[in-house]
């Protein structure tokens, strides 16, 4: 598969979740299992630009496919994804475990919605669990990294 | 959690994929999104031999319009049905409901075939099939037959498909009355439905009332005599055997399907 657009290619168990992949065989450490049973999007990737739950995807169900994490958002250079920026401008995170899980769903739901309403980010982050934030920071977060996505774009 | 050891293998074709399923005999299982097996796997509550991997065969993902009906193909996630703009405009019920399954996430894996051939009765798309009247398509290694929806669910988790077969497309009339409803009762995001009801015109279908979805037979018979809407929900517990669990009692239920039966036939004559 190719993972934030590397090849990596690796002989693993047919029982190996798609989450244990990028953790042990690629060393991709940013996507955390978290709930395991497909509930708390901390797992959350981008399987070909969409978002989906790592611990409930096989490797092998994404042989020669695109998988990116939260390590393949930033470019070469070092500067942050602009939803990275707005998670830390707008301190949508306290302990950091539902993290990469959030930024993913959200890079996700831009994609699929690039100016949501309030509302449309909270139904479209339904699928992470935040124990520590209350959401309300994790939502102004999106909605700042919306108006700054269009703002890039426009310029 | 990771699930028991398996064979994985990945089908090229449908044909290969039910020449595959001959050969795994009872202990092979077709793999489509995961959603529903993936997680019962990794609680061990199904060890399968043999996973045959069907997700990638993209000849199985299409919604288009076929002869007077509209033809799903069984591959299509619940993304790609909530999003269809033939079925936003022909079949919004259908649109609208497979975009109250779980989570965004979910809907970019989970298929509309995984969820009918999975059975559960708390799943969402049963209820709405039923309430549509559709058909569904199976191939197997002795053909292709056409199942309707009022007798492919079984029981729990069980479904009209012999073994080996492969439910390839759902194929769904157009509605005689425009005016639809999903209710869906839940206390939290991405819960299941405690209850929920899918009315399309005078078709009325029920979420978690039993071992199966089921049509709503006592509102249906009193709709068709005439009865208003109102009264007619009362009927929605009829004949109705709901499970009990750490959500909800027997009586809850019952009273949670004549509110959301009620509501449901209210919003579809207001649409109709």
């Amino acid at each position: 598969m190719t993972v934030n657009g590397t090849t990596v290619e690796a002989e693993v168990p047919d029982r190996t979740l798609l989450v244990h992949f990028l953790r042990d065989v690629a060393g991709l450490t940013a996507t955390n299992v978290g709930c395991d049973t497909t509930s708390c999007g901390a797992c959350t990737v981008l399987l070909d630009g969409q978002s989906v739950k790592s611990c409930t995807v096989l490797a092998a169900q994404v042989d020669g496919r695109q998988v990116t994490t939260l390590e393949g958002l930033a470019d070469g250079d070092g500067e942050m994804h602009p939803v990275q920026r707005a998670f830390r401008a707008e301190h949508g995170l306290q302990c950091g475990f539902c993290t990469p899980g959030m930024v993913m769903a959200t890079v996700s739901l831009l994609a699929e919605n690039p100016r949501p309403t309030e509302e449309q980010v909270r139904t479209g982050l339904e699928g992470n669990l935040c124990r520590c934030t209350g959401y309300h920071n994790i939502v102004r977060a999106v909605l700042a990294a919306a108006a700054d996505t269009e703002g890039q774009a426009s310029r | 959690m990771i699930p028991a050891p398996f064979t994985y293998q990945r089908a090229g074709s449908v044909d290969e994929a039910i020449s595959l399923a001959a050969q795994g005999g009872d202990d092979a299982k077709f793999l489509a999104g995961g959603h529903s097996l993936l997680p019962l796997m990794k609680l061990r509550l199904s060890v399968p031999e043999a996973l045959i991997d069907i997700g990638p065969l993209r000849e199985l993902s299409y919604v288009r319009e076929d002869d007077g009906h509209i033809a799903v193909g069984a591959l299509t996630c619940h993304h790609d049905v909530a999003n269809s703009a033939l079925l936003g405009s022909e079949l919004p019920l259908l649109a609208y409901a497979a975009g109250q399954v779980g989570d965004p996430q979910i809907r970019h894996r989970g298929t509309i075939g995984g969820s009918l051939v999975h059975a559960d009765p708390a799943g969402d798309l049963p209820a709405v099939i039923l309430a549509l009247d559709a058909a569904l398509v199976a191939r197997g290694p002795s053909g292709q037959r056409e199942i309707a929806a009022g007798e492919f669910f079984q029981g729990l988790f069980e479904t009209a498909l012999e073994p080996g077969e492969l439910l390839t497309e759902i194929r769904i009339p157009k509605p005689a009355q425009a005016g639809w409803s999903f209710q869906k009762f839940t206390k939290r995001a991405i819960d299941w439905a405690i209850v929920g009801a899918a009315v399309q015109g005078d078709r009325v279908a029920l979420v978690h009332m039993g071992s199966t979805p089921l049509r709503a037979s006592g509102v249906e018979r009193a709709l068709a005599e005439g009865a208003a809407p109102a009264d007619a929900a009362a009927h929605a517990s009829d004949g109705t055997s709901p499970p009990e669990d750490i959500n909800a009692d027997r009586g809850y239920r019952e009273h949670l399907a004549r509110v959301l039966v009620r509501r449901g036939l209210a919003e579809a004559r207001s649409r109709a």
